[in-house]
């Protein structure tokens, strides 16, 4: 793809721009913390999924698996083992991934619907498994009764969520960071190979499965890390984090904004949990309503998501100037 | 124990017909158009709730489901006329998203229209009443659904292996690019088979509605059953996804009576084995294979 060269006082902007709003958020919400949590949460999420879906083309529906994983794991690991909430952290990041690693390498070589049908079992088995294990999970009531020490001993979670709201946004800056080097990076460039020729990049040498087990991999440690955010910053782990309308919902709040420009995770996540927000308040289930609404038109009219607009009024104007002059 | 072996049996067949009956239309959409349909669950719960409507306000049961059966087959329609049909060029990932975009909306209108909470189909008396059939009392109801099931499994599979439609939708579903080469219209046979598939989808949301109780979540919670019987039978398969909607119902109804708690999970375990052993399902069709 083109893109237009801007001068690198606007790209600074650009970059600056997501992070100053979280920052500005803090104070200017207070109130509000737990929302912008939330949506930290879900950006971390959807930009895992860009990676896997997105750069790599690997057609799955079962993130949700990853994130439920890290969401169970953290929260276990509070009750169990260590109230520390960055062990706790550590823990569902290495068990997400290894889950990762593990299913991905078994099913990675499938492609196309029967690919999209594997991960759909996969998150399916982890969900009756949660339910059914009521003793560990709590089944369909949730996991509860976690209790955190402070961060490094000294940042309590509190009611306010300002801690969690910090902690969210810090390990989601960490996490872009390292996806922000990955996507540029030989492998980066290599899975985008794949995604347009798989067969054509296996015939030039790239070992395809090992890459994409391990982006998936990669993938599922991050949906682990924002699942363990979930769990931390709400002390709480709910049985619809497995659902299919998790990594529906995550789908759609990175086709929203985009795939393959990681900040498309950040506007998509923002307007999803905005519109589902306000119109949760006109009834309760409204928001299905608009956000299927809002996928449908995406899909038959912007290609890039919304951060696309911008060229889809372009190409629009021009095939209306075009039509104008074939008119004459 | 033969007498419960048959009960096993029966209610394994009469949960596997209604499988079958709201599958068989998405066999044709994923193996002919190579679409991703994933709101096919909701064509079916859109005939289950037109069905609970009628029979609510005392509409014969009968004519409700014939009802549910053409009200979805015409939304259907308008659907693949107006939505579905720029989607064939796109990739999996665009059809994956739009028709989860459609499970969505019809859920949110479903609820905003008949509430959230579970929404019965008024069975007639003599259906819901269990009746003998020589070694023990058993539901009218499940033995309608096997009934139904069974004439209208057989009159796919006249009309699929006897008729000049049949002939040529197997064609295409083998290889549609030879088909349009010699001269089928494979986009109207597309269009009319969809109609078809999701007016049988309202039927069996319809007549199933004691299997498969209608909610708003109804489109989303069944659709991977759905997907499990067309994928798992081989895509475009009509005969693979009658042998698997038939060994999912007597699998899961097995599983309900001995292995309660471990159910539905060893049923997704069981279809994650066999789709890393045959990738192209039980009895995929030659264009697959």
């Amino acid at each position: 793809m083109i893109r237009p060269r801007t001068g690198p006082a606007l790209a600074a902007i650009g970059h600056a721009l997501p992070w100053a709003i979280v920052i500005v958020y803090f104070y200017a919400a207070p109130d509000q913390l737990g929302f912008g949590t939330q949506v930290i949460i879900w950006i971390l999420f959807a930009m895992s999924l860009d990676l896997a879906l997105g750069y790599a083309g690997i057609l799955t529906l079962g993130h949700a698996g990853f994130f439920g994983l890290g969401a169970y794991t953290a929260g276990l690991f509070a009750i169990h083992v260590s109230p520390d909430p960055l062990l706790g952290h550590l823990a569902a990041v290495a068990i997400a991934a290894l889950f990762g690693a593990v299913t991905g390498a078994m099913i990675l070589h499938t492609n196309g619907v029967t690919l999209l049908m594997l991960t759909l079992a996969i998150v399916s088995v982890l969900s009756e498994f949660a339910n059914q294990a009521r003793g560990l999970t709590g089944g369909d009531d949730g996991l509860q009764g976690i209790k955190l020490d402070p961060i490094f001993g000294m940042f309590e979670f509190n009611i306010f969520g300002k801690t969690a709201y910090l902690y969210a946004a810090v390990v989601l800056f960490g996490w872009f960071l390292l996806a922000w080097r990955l996507v540029r990076s030989p492998f980066g460039r290599s899975l985008d190979g794949i995604r347009q020729n798989p067969r054509r990049m296996r015939a030039i040498g790239t070992p395809v499965w090992w890459r994409l087990v391990a982006i998936y991999t990669i993938s599922a440690a991050i949906a682990g890390s924002a699942g363990a955010l979930s769990a931390q910053a709400t002390r709480f782990v709910g049985l619809s984090v497995l659902s299919l309308l998790s990594s529906g919902i995550v789908t759609v709040a990175l086709i929203l904004g985009g795939t393959r420009r990681i900040y498309g995770a950040f506007l998509g996540a923002t307007i999803y949990f905005v519109v589902q927000d306000y119109s949760a308040k006109i009834s309760p289930f409204f928001w299905e309503f608009v956000v299927g609404g809002m996928l449908i038109l995406t899909v038959l009219l912007l290609d890039g998501g919304l951060l696309d607009l911008g060229p889809a009024a372009l190409r629009l104007r021009d095939r209306w100037h075009g039509a104008a002059k074939d008119g004459e | 124990m033969l007498s419960f072996a048959l009960t096993v049996l029966l209610d394994g067949i009469s949960y596997g017909m209604i499988l079958f009956l709201i599958s068989v239309g998405l066999t044709v959409t994923m193996g002919l158009m190579r679409i991703v349909n994933l709101a096919h669950g909701a064509f079916a719960m859109i005939g289950g709730y037109v069905a609970g409507y009628l029979t609510q306000n005392g509409g014969n049961f009968y004519l409700a489901a014939i009802a549910a059966a053409a009200a979805a087959g015409v939304l259907g329609g308008i659907a693949e006329a107006s939505i579905y049909r720029p989607l064939y060029r796109k990739g999996e990932l665009a059809q994956v998203l739009l028709t989860i975009g459609i499970a969505f909306v019809t859920t949110g209108a479903i609820t905003a229209i008949f509430g959230a909470f579970p929404y019965p189909v008024v069975f007639p008396d003599y259906l819901t009443r269990p009746i003998d059939i020589g070694f023990r009392d058993y539901p009218a109801y499940r033995l309608f659904l096997i009934a139904v099931g069974a004439i209208i499994a057989a009159v796919l599979w006249l009309v699929m292996d006897g008729s000049i439609y049949g002939a040529r939708l197997r064609a295409a579903v083998d290889n549609p690019r030879m088909a349009r080469a010699v001269g089928i219209d494979v986009n109207r046979l597309f269009t009319l088979t969809f109609i078809i598939g999701c007016g049988l989808a309202g039927l069996g949301g319809a007549i199933g509605a004691g299997v498969l109780s209608l909610e708003p979540d109804y489109a989303l919670k069944y659709i991977v059953l759905f997907l499990v019987v067309v994928i798992v039978g081989g895509e475009g398969s009509f005969a693979g996804s009658f042998v698997a909607a038939m060994a999912l119902g007597i699998i899961d109804t097995l599983g309900k009576y001995f292995v309660a708690e471990a159910a539905p999970y060893l049923l997704y375990a069981a279809v994650f084995v066999l789709l890393l052993w045959r990738p192209k399902g039980l009895l995929p069709p030659k264009s697959a294979a």
